[in-house]
C-alpha cells in the first residue's frame, strides 16, 4: 500500500503537476499557430515574465498591507496575466504585426520570436538577477497531507499544486466555452481554419489576433507563475520546458486546443513515468516472480527526462503523423 | 438602371493583366452567367468584382455606389456575397457554426435567415450539427451557399458552383441557384457545364481571351450557332 501511495505521489501526481503547466503553455503555442501560422519560440520567456509580473504584484499587494490564507502570488497572477496579455498584444504590434504585413514567410517569424526571446531573457536578467526567488513572500507554503487507511505514507500535495488543477480544470471548461459558443471563439476556430474564407467572409481578423495573444499570453502567465509558485522563481525556468511544450503542442495537434491539453498531459506523464523507480512498486512483487529487483529501476535517469518528450513526439510522428486529434501538416 | 454594371473593366493580378476593357451589367432580380474557354478570366471577373484583384481601368458600379477597389472584407456591407470554388467552407466548424460565421459582420438577430436558409437547403437542417469538412462535396456547395446568404445579399457571385461535382449534383445545384435567385437574389456565376448554365440564364457573357466576345440572354447565346460551335462544343 505504501508503494502504491508512493506511486501515485512520485509518478501520477507529479505527471499532472507538469502535465497542466506543459497544457497551459501549449494552448497558447497551438493557438498562435493555427491562427498566425507560426512557432512562438518566446512563449517560455513569456512565461517566466509573466511569473516575475506576478511576484511583482504580490509584493505590492504585501506592501499595501493584505494578508491572506492563499499565497499572495496567487493574487498577483491576475493583474500579471492582464499585463501578460498587454505586452503580448505590443510585442505583436512592434515585432510581428510588420513582418506579417510585408508577408513574411514563417520562418522569418519564427527567427522574429527567437529574437524577442533572446532579448527577454536579456531583460529578466538585467531587472531580475540571475538567483532563484521564492514565490511565497508572506507565508510559507502550505502542504496538505492525506492518509489513507492502509498506508502509513500520506498523498501530499502542496498548496500551489491545489491551485494549479483547479486553475487549469476551470481554463479548460473556459475555453471550451469560448470556442464552442462565442462568437469570437467561433471565429478564431474558422481563421485557424481557412484564413481566406474568413476575411472574405468579414471576420475581422485583427480581433481575432488579439484574442489569440490575450489567452496565449495570459495562460502563459498563468502557467508560469503556478510553476514558479510550485518550484522557485529561476529566470531559465521556463526555458528549459519550451521544447516538451512544443512537442506537447505537436503530439496533440497542431492547431487544436484540446490536442495541446491532451498532448500536455500524455508528455507529462511519460516522463514522470520513465523516470520513477519502478522497483519501488514492484519490489513487494518479488516472491512472485522469484527474483531480486535491482534497487533502482528507472527507465531513463532524471537527468535524461528532457528525451522524453521527444521520444513521445517520433512514436506519434511516425504513426500519427497529424497528431493525436489531427492537427495541420507543418 | 441596373444593380450591377462594370464599364471598360481592366485588372489583373499585380502586374499580369487578365481583363482588359470587360463591361458587364445585371438587372436587380437576374441570373448572369460568365462563361468562355480556359483561361478566359472567368473566375477573374468575380475576384475582380469582390474586390481581391489590382483594378488598373474601368469602374465597377453596384447599386448605385461606385465600389471599384473596396476590399472584400468590407463588401459584406454593400451586401454583396462571393462563394469560391474551392475551400469554400470551414471544415471544422459545424454546418451551423459555418452559417453564424456567415453573418459575422451583422450585429442584429439572423434567427430568422438562419430559418429562411434551411428551408432552401432542408438537408442542412438535419446536418447542422456536423462539421462541414465531414460532408460530401455537394452538401459542402450548399453550405457555401448558405454562408453567403447569411448576410442577405443582394448579389451573390458563384465561381463554379459545380465543379467536380457528379452530373446528379450539377442539376440539384442548378435547381438550388434558381431557388435563390427566386427569393429576389440577384446571381452572377461562373460555370464550365455552359449549356446547362446558360438555360438558366437571363443574361450570359462570353468572354474570350479577357475580353467580351458575345453579351446576349442566355436562350439566345444558346441559340447563336457561331456560340455553339466556338464555345459549347457544337
Amino acid at each position: 500500500m505504501n508503494a502504491l501511495v508512493f506511486f501515485f505521489d512520485n509518478a501520477i501526481l507529479s505527471g499532472l503537476i507538469i502535465g497542466a503547466i506543459y497544457a497551459l503553455g501549449a494552448i497558447g503555442v497551438t493557438l498562435i499557430f493555427g491562427i498566425l501560422r507560426f512557432a512562438h519560440f518566446a512563449h517560455g520567456d513569456m512565461m517566466t515574465m509573466g511569473a516575475f509580473l506576478s511576484l511583482i504584484f504580490a509584493v505590492l499587494l504585501q506592501s499595501m498591507g493584505i494578508h491572506s490564507p492563499i499565497a499572495l502570488a496567487f493574487f498577483g497572477m491576475f493583474p500579471a496575466m492582464a499585463a501578460t496579455a498587454l505586452i503580448a498584444i505590443l510585442f505583436d504590434k512592434l515585432f510581428y504585426k510588420p513582418l506579417r504585413d510585408a508577408g513574411a514567410r514563417p520562418v522569418v517569424m519564427v527567427m522574429a520570436s527567437v529574437g524577442v526571446t533572446l532579448m527577454l531573457q536579456g531583460v529578466l536578467r538585467v531587472f531580475g538577477g540571475v538567483s532563484a526567488r521564492s514565490m511565497y513572500i508572506g507565508s510559507p507554503k502550505a502542504i496538505f497531507q492525506f492518509h489513507l487507511p492502509d498506508a502509513t505514507r500520506p498523498i501530499v500535495l502542496t498548496e500551489p499544486q491545489i491551485i494549479l488543477f483547479v486553475f487549469t480544470a476551470v481554463t479548460v471548461f473556459a475555453l471550451h466555452y469560448f470556442l464552442t459558443r462565442t462568437r469570437l471563439g467561433k471565429a478564431m476556430r474558422a481563421v485557424s481554419d481557412n484564413p481566406d474564407l474568413a476575411s472574405i467572409t468579414g471576420i475581422d481578423i485583427r480581433h481575432v489576433v488579439w484574442a489569440t495573444w490575450i489567452i496565449g499570453g495570459a495562460l502563459a502567465c498563468a502557467a508560469g507563475t503556478l510553476l514558479s509558485m510550485d518550484v522557485a522563481l529561476k529566470p531559465d525556468l521556463s526555458f528549459n520546458i519550451l521544447l516538451p511544450i512544443f512537442a506537447a503542442t505537436i503530439v496533440g495537434g497542431i492547431g487544436q486546443p484540446y490536442g495541446a491539453i491532451a498532448g500536455g498531459f500524455l508528455v507529462g506523464l511519460c516522463e514522470s513515468f520513465a523516470v520513477f523507480n519502478w522497483s519501488i512498486l514492484l519490489r513487494p512483487l518479488e516472491p512472485m516472480f522469484g527474483v531480486d529487483f535491482p534497487s533502482s529501476l528507472a527507465i531513463v535517469p532524471t537527468e535524461y527526462k528532457l528525451m522524453i518528450p521527444f521520444v513521445i513526439l517520433i512514436i506519434v510522428l511516425i504513426y500519427r503523423p497529424t497528431g493525436i486529434f489531427k492537427g495541420k501538416v507543418l | 438602371m441596373s444593380l450591377l454594371s462594370i464599364d471598360g473593366l481592366t485588372a489583373g493580378y499585380g502586374q499580369m493583366t487578365i481583363l482588359r476593357d470587360v463591361d458587364m451589367a445585371l438587372d436587380e432580380g437576374e441570373i448572369g452567367v460568365i462563361v468562355g474557354p480556359n483561361g478566359a478570366g472567368k473566375s477573374t471577373m468575380l475576384k475582380a468584382i469582390f474586390g481581391m484583384l489590382t483594378v488598373t481601368g474601368g469602374s465597377i458600379t453596384f447599386d448605385g455606389t461606385d465600389i471599384t477597389g473596396i476590399r472584400s472584407e468590407k463588401l459584406a456591407g454593400h451586401r454583396i456575397a462571393y462563394v469560391p470554388q474551392e475551400n469554400n467552407v470551414f471544415a471544422s466548424l459545424t454546418v451551423e457554426e459555418n452559417l453564424e460565421m456567415g453573418a459575422y459582420t451583422r450585429r442584429d438577430d439572423v434567427s430568422h435567415v438562419l430559418d429562411h436558409v434551411y428551408e432552401i437547403f432542408p438537408d442542412m437542417k438535419d446536418k447542422r450539427r456536423q462539421p462541414a469538412g465531414e460532408l460530401s462535396g455537394g452538401q459542402r456547395q450548399m453550405v457555401a451557399f448558405g454562408r453567403a446568404l447569411m448576410i442577405e445579399p443582394k448579389l451573390i457571385l458563384l465561381d463554379e458552383p459545380t465543379a467536380g461535382l457528379s452530373p446528379m449534383f450539377m442539376s440539384v445545384i442548378f435547381d438550388r441557384v434558381i431557388a435563390i435567385n427566386r427569393t429576389g437574389v440577384t446571381v452572377a456565376m461562373v460555370e464550365q457545364n455552359a449549356k446547362q448554365a446558360l438555360a438558366i440564364a437571363h443574361k450570359g457573357f462570353v468572354l474570350a481571351g479577357g475580353q467580351n466576345s458575345y453579351t446576349d440572354t442566355g436562350q439566345n447565346l444558346l441559340d447563336n450557332p457561331e456560340v455553339a460551335r466556338s464555345f459549347l462544343g457544337g
